[in-house]
């Protein structure tokens, strides 16, 4: 509002002052943590990736070597690269569809349903290292109980964690094994899809197929879309059970004057921030190290704006 | 719909970020002025975990605050290099004093960066003259450029083992001596069944435990880099010689793709189920630990122990091996330098505290009084790794600025070629070069 003359009333300057204030107040503690958690990391990164920094000694300017280093001169980065989106994109699509998949099969049990439930969270508990362990043991070709029983079958005895072509899908195995948490989130949406939707579908003649793909799938959309975003972010952060996988079929752990090779076999198993940690805290390279990060978010914020571009495949009916 | 993705995208970026987040800290140098003969307590990390060990290492931090009964030790055991990497970076109260790693290969980064106290002083104003207290290689592991940032606690001397009744069955009357007659022995000792090994001879991978491209170069007495601190692999054909006899080994015991479906067979390296224990390969290349750990897992063959052959043209440097060892050093950020200093001193040259601690976890002694003790065990098998550690020939990896990033090249290209996806062992081994000194110039 203002007067005649066009300047502003100055208790209503004072109003919107104390608005604005209150306004801010209930933002404080997101404002706070989206500067220490966000703003600031982020601003650090780049900052670093542009310097000469070991931890030790205060940072000196290093130029656009560190970046020319990672991209040039860094033999484990572009391997690194490659397992990421193959992750990103196999690993990811796989979860989605199995998660989905025990969903719909877990709605439909009207037997002893709570056991079924358990049975398929329950590997999602499991600790990582433990897991990777276990499916180490599980897939060692030379001893290991699924390769007996696939030469037992006349099958091929594939080399899983020791063969660089099967140790990308081994991963995915133990990826899918511990679906516990897709499945959780897809039966809960399964469950709200209106009932009558799937009665007028299929008064109106629908099948199986046509139910699934006219009914529950615009109604779960959002979900898949969150499915797809946070299994595009886990896997970009994925460490634990590529390392173990590694580490535990290459029976190198690494102690004097034995070095522990990244990404065993052939550096397949091989992931973008396992060169975070290499660089930032083995190397004392953090400046390397910041570049490798800065690649990690520059790819995420890609997908998720890719996914954001897609999105109108995956807006349910009433978006 | 936004809004999630917006949040996820946040969640993408905090979380790649924050990685570094925590990396991103400094430490301070401090200097040597305390008073070590005041009461003072200072803290000790080391990465000793068994009973018998921690047992061992006490004790010697008893006996040390028995001489000294003003400094107090508060020890910290089962600590990992990357702990020891991220303490000294973040300094502060809770960094240790004194730190003692397995591994030499980080003495480069811990000198260059100066994590780790120059020592010469602290040698020089206690009268130890180095060259006459440790034996050379090493010396050499335990510094950098000159500056003298760490010294051996204890070592580790490489060497032969072998399964005397699979020797006795194949008619082999003594340990091989050169590299030929290495071969020769690990063919005849090799028993297949099927498309497998019910004896393999000999573990020639890359990945075969301690068969590594460093362990096994050393008996070619290989320089790793120039005057000019540049990659010298191409160079010295020590290492093409080292990967052709793999070569050769490789195919002469059935091939790389049998072989490695074999090592899928073995257990654990370091429990009972270690390949050799169980009598899955009846020779190995192996530290002065590994007669101690088969005692202790029952192994029910005699075993013998020799110092890894030689090449053929080299018969005469026969006794010499690989060399490596625990290294210990002042954090720089310690303020108790002078104390910590004391322990450092007593730890690494009192003779009988090196000989009691070498006697109570099997490893080499790393000084000359305590090598010649009589004190030390006089276990035949403890002193064949005693007289490699003395060989004069006798190697060990250089530190680099970079740490062990240089092997960790050389190793993955020896994976490439006994796998034969390198084929071209020249041009291999001087992109080997080009990669260390690409690494290096980013580490400088």
């Amino acid at each position: 509002m203002s007067t005649a003359t066009g300047t502003v009333h100055p208790m209503l300057k004072a109003k919107r002052r104390r608005e604005t204030l209150r306004n801010l107040a209930f933002l404080s503690p997101w404002l706070i943590g989206f500067t220490v958690f966000f703003a600031y990391p982020l601003v650090s990164t780049v900052y670093f990736s542009f310097m000469k920094y070991d931890g030790f000694a205060a940072p000196t300017w290093n130029g656009a070597k560190n970046w020319s280093y990672v991209f040039n001169d860094y033999p484990f980065f572009w391997p690194a690269l490659r397992n990421t989106l193959w992750l990103v994109v196999v690993m990811v699509s796989l979860r989605v569809v199995f998660g989905l998949g025990i969903g719909l099969l877990i709605t439909k049990i009207k037997t002893a349903p709570g056991l079924f439930r358990t049975a398929f969270y329950l590997p999602y508990l499991a600790p990582p290292v433990a897991a990777t362990m276990a499916f180490a043991f599980l897939l060692n070709p030379g001893t290991g109980p699924v390769n007996h029983l696939l030469g037992d079958l006349a099958l091929p005895q594939p080399g899983w964690f020791n063969d660089p072509g099967w140790s990308k899908p081994a991963l995915t195995l133990l990826a899918l094994w511990g679906i516990g948490d897709l499945m959780v989130i897809f039966m809960a949406a399964l469950l709200d899809v209106p009932k009558e939707q799937y009665e007028a579908a299929e008064l109106d003649g629908a099948g199986p197929w046509s139910r699934f793909r006219y009914v529950t799938l615009p109604n779960i959309s959002p979900i898949v879309m969150f499915a797809v975003v946070t299994g595009v972010i886990q896997t970009m952060q994925y460490y634990t059970q590529p390392l173990v996988a590694g580490k535990v079929a290459s029976g190198v752990i690494g102690g004097s004057g034995q070095q522990f090779e990244p990404g065993y076999p052939d550096k397949s198993t091989l992931t973008l921030p396992q060169l975070v940690y290499n660089l930032g805290f083995q190397r004392f390279d953090t400046g390397s190290a910041c570049v490798i990060a800065l690649v990690l978010f520059a790819l995420a914020m890609m997908f998720t704006a890719l996914l954001m571009r897609r999105r109108s495949g995956f807006l349910s009916a009433e978006d | 719909m936004s809004r999630l993705t917006k949040a996820a995208a946040a969640i993408a970026a905090t979380a790649a970020i924050s990685l570094l987040a925590s990396a991103c800290t400094g430490s301070s140098e401090s200097a040597a002025n305390d008073d070590p003969n005041k009461d003072v307590t200072i803290t000790f990390w080391h990465g000793w975990s068994a009973p018998s060990e921690v047992k061992a290492i006490n004790a010697n931090i008893k006996a040390f605050e028995k001489v000294h009964p003003n400094i107090h030790v508060k020890v910290q055991g089962n600590i990992t290099d990357d702990k020891i990497n991220q303490a000294l970076r973040a300094g502060g109260a809770g960094a240790p004093d004194v730190v003692s790693s397995f591994t030499t290969d980080n003495v480069g980064k811990f000198c260059s960066s100066k994590a780790f106290a120059d020592l010469s002083p602290f040698l020089k104003k206690s009268g130890i003259d180095p060259a006459k207290t440790f034996p050379t290689a090493m010396l050499e592991y335990t510094q950098f450029e000159g500056n003298r940032c760490s010294l051996p606690l204890l070592g580790d001397a490489y060497g032969l083992y072998y399964n005397k009744d699979a020797f006795k069955a194949a008619g082999i009357t003594s340990p091989p001596r050169t590299m030929s007659e290495f071969k020769a022995d690990a063919v005849k000792l090799t028993k297949t069944k099927s498309d497998s090994y019910s004896q393999l001879g000999f573990m020639p991978d890359f990945h075969g435990y301690e068969s590594t491209t460093t362990h096994l170069s050393a008996q070619w007495s290989p320089t790793y880099f120039d005057k000019n601190g540049k990659s010298n692999v191409s160079k010295d054909p020590a290492f093409a010689s080292m990967f052709n006899w793999q070569q050769d080994m490789v195919k002469a015991l059935g091939g790389f793709t049998k072989l490695e479906k074999y090592r899928t067979t073995f257990g654990d390296e370091w429990d009972a189920k270690n390949p050799f224990q169980t009598g899955q390969v009846a020779m190995a290349i192996d530290g002065e630990w590994r007669a101690g750990m088969a005692e202790d897992a029952g192994v029910k063959f005699p075993i013998g122990v020799a110092p890894f052959p030689v090449p053929d043209d080299q018969a005469a440097s026969y006794g010499k091996g690989y060399v490596t060892g625990t290294i210990i050093g002042i954090a720089n950020t310690s303020a108790k330098k002078n104390a910590a200093w004391e322990l450092v001193k007593y730890m690494t040259t009192d003779t009988d505290a090196v000989v009691s601690f070498a006697n109570a976890i099997h490893n080499v002694p790393s000084t000359y009084a305590a090598l010649k003790s009589p004190k030390l065990s006089t276990d035949p098998a403890f002193q064949t790794f005693v007289k490699i550690a003395q060989n004069p020939g006798s190697n060990t990896t250089p530190p680099s600025v970079n740490g062990g990033t240089y092997q960790l090249t050389l190793q993955d290209f020896g994976y490439a070629y006994e796998s034969g996806k390198q084929t071209d062992l020249t041009a291999g081994l001087k992109g080997v070069d080009t990669q260390v000194d690409k690494d290096i110039a980013q580490a400088k």
